[in-house]
């Protein structure tokens, strides 16, 4: 329906710095292998950090029928 | 004429008194009197009157037990419930579910009654209450668009989680039409995939919360297929949904603090991750420094250049000791031969010559003479002194010794 959202997208790239991680973390990867999930593990952080600091609270308003037209306090 | 048993009657009347809307859902003002629970049953039983007339009442077991308090004797009460026939006696009397003292007034009495009903069909469980989502992605909220209460709830969004997407249903939150509204409003979030959603109103007098007192919003969320958390009014205030929902927020900025993760939490998450992520990588290429550093020592040691090494040292040991044991050995032969020289030197016969012995040889053969026949007149001979030599010639023939 729409795009995903930034807190969808936020938790992608989250789960998968977490497995990044993870998997490093668990050490008996071959060096070629460590060095690209590093890297990945980087960028990853460095997209989330970016969704953090750029997030803006977007507020979407349902139309209803009845109650669109008169709205009280 | 029609004549009917009196079985037939009652249930006729019966019949008349279930489908009559008035007499099902009803409330009774009166004195209590005759006030007796049956402690096997747990049902209660009791007159309620006034000054024209008694009625019988009835309250069952599961509802006596739902009321913190009973009603005494001479108590001025309200009573909940519906009229029925007792068939066994053909009397009519009133089959109650809720009994609430008559000063409380007529809407906290419905507030009790519907409070009451709505447990007793498991509204409330808290079995059923679910978690709000850890990191929500369309915050749904449900309330006037004007309110104060809608800005304070998306000033704390927006400070704490502004990842978020908010999802504005708007509705009436007071006067008559209020809770069809809200029961939209609330059907409308459900068609719109949030994941939780915030009911929320701001503070006012009591009778202003009413809609959120009502049955239709309290059933409207219940059906919530998403976890719903209200911030109705003020700290004190209890509305019927607040119990309906999976949690109740005092206000509705507490609401949107409760539904909101901190963006700082999220934040130093991160620096964890990453943190772990730098550290993770150093230790893999520590651990490969380690094992190169142990990987070169083990060539070392096995390394044909090395082993000849080891080779040529353990020869050049061998040789040194060789060395040592021959010199070791010339040593002992030349302080053998010495002493020998010496020996030698006592038992040679030329040693004598230091003493004044001469030795004669003849020039002619070198043989050395022991007898004077050995030697004929005139032949030259050779005199060996300790210094030196001596030709000489005899002059008469030699004799021997006799």
């Amino acid at each position: 329906m729409s795009a995903p959202s930034p807190v969808e997208t936020y938790e992608t790239l989250y789960t998968r710095l977490q497995e990044v991680v993870a998997r490093l973390e668990a050490g008996e990867l071959p060096l070629d292998e460590s060095l690209r999930l590093y890297e990945e593990g980087v960028g990853l952080a460095a997209e989330c950090q970016r969704l953090l600091d750029a997030a803006e609270l977007r507020v979407q308003q349902l139309q209803s029928g009845e109650t669109a037209v008169d709205l009280e306090g | 004429m029609n004549v009917l048993s009196v079985g037939d009657l009652t249930a006729v009347l019966r019949e008349l008194l279930e489908l009559n809307d008035g007499l099902r859902d009803l409330w009774v003002a009166g004195e209590i009197a005759e006030f007796k629970r049956y402690a096997q049953s747990g049902h209660c039983y009791f007159a309620l009157k006034d000054e024209r007339s008694s009625m019988r009442g009835v309250m069952w077991r599961t509802y006596a037990e739902r009321h913190s308090e009973l009603p005494r004797n001479g108590d001025a009460v309200l009573a909940h419930g519906k009229v029925a026939i007792y068939e066994a006696r053909g009397e009519l009397q009133l089959v109650v579910d809720t009994i609430v003292p008559a000063g409380a007034g007529i809407l906290n009495a419905r507030f009790e009654e519907l409070k009451r009903r709505l447990a007793a069909e498991g509204l409330f469980e808290e079995s059923r209450k679910r978690p709000l989502p850890a990191l929500p992605r369309r915050i749904g909220v449900a309330t006037s668009p004007q309110a104060a209460a809608l800005q304070d709830m998306l000033n704390v969004l927006r400070r704490r989680f502004p990842l978020a997407e908010v999802i504005l249903s708007p509705c009436l939150v007071q006067g008559e039409r209020a809770p069809d509204s809200i029961v939209e409003a609330l059907y409308n979030l459900y068609d719109s995939r949030v994941d939780v959603i915030i009911l929320a109103r701001g503070g006012g007098a009591a009778d202003d919360l009413w809609a959120f007192n009502d049955e239709s919003v309290a059933r409207a969320v219940f059906a919530s297929p998403v976890p719903l958390i209200t911030g109705v009014g003020h700290e004190t205030d209890f509305t019927i949904v607040d119990y309906v929902a999976d949690l109740r927020a005092p206000t509705p900025s507490a609401a949107a603090e409760l539904v909101a993760p901190e963006v700082d939490a999220l934040a130093d998450q991160l620096a964890d991750q990453r943190l772990r992520l730098h550290g993770a990588m150093r230790q893999a290429i520590d651990e490969r420094r380690y094992g190169l550093d142990n990987a070169a020592l083990a060539l070392d040691r096995l390394a044909p250049l090395s082993r000849i090494g080891r080779g040529r040292q353990q020869v050049d040991e061998l040789s040194m000791r060789m060395q040592r044991a021959l010199a070791r050995r010339s040593e002992l032969r030349a302080a053998e031969l010495r002493g020998l020289a010496a020996r030698l030197g006592a038992l040679s016969p030329l040693a004598v010559l230091g003493r004044g012995y001469a030795v004669v040889r003849r020039e002619a053969d070198g043989q050395v003479l022991t007898a004077p026949g050995q030697a004929a007149p005139g032949q030259r001979l050779r005199v060996t002194l300790r210094d030196g030599e001596l030709s000489v010639v005899p002059d008469q023939s030699p004799e021997d010794r006799p």
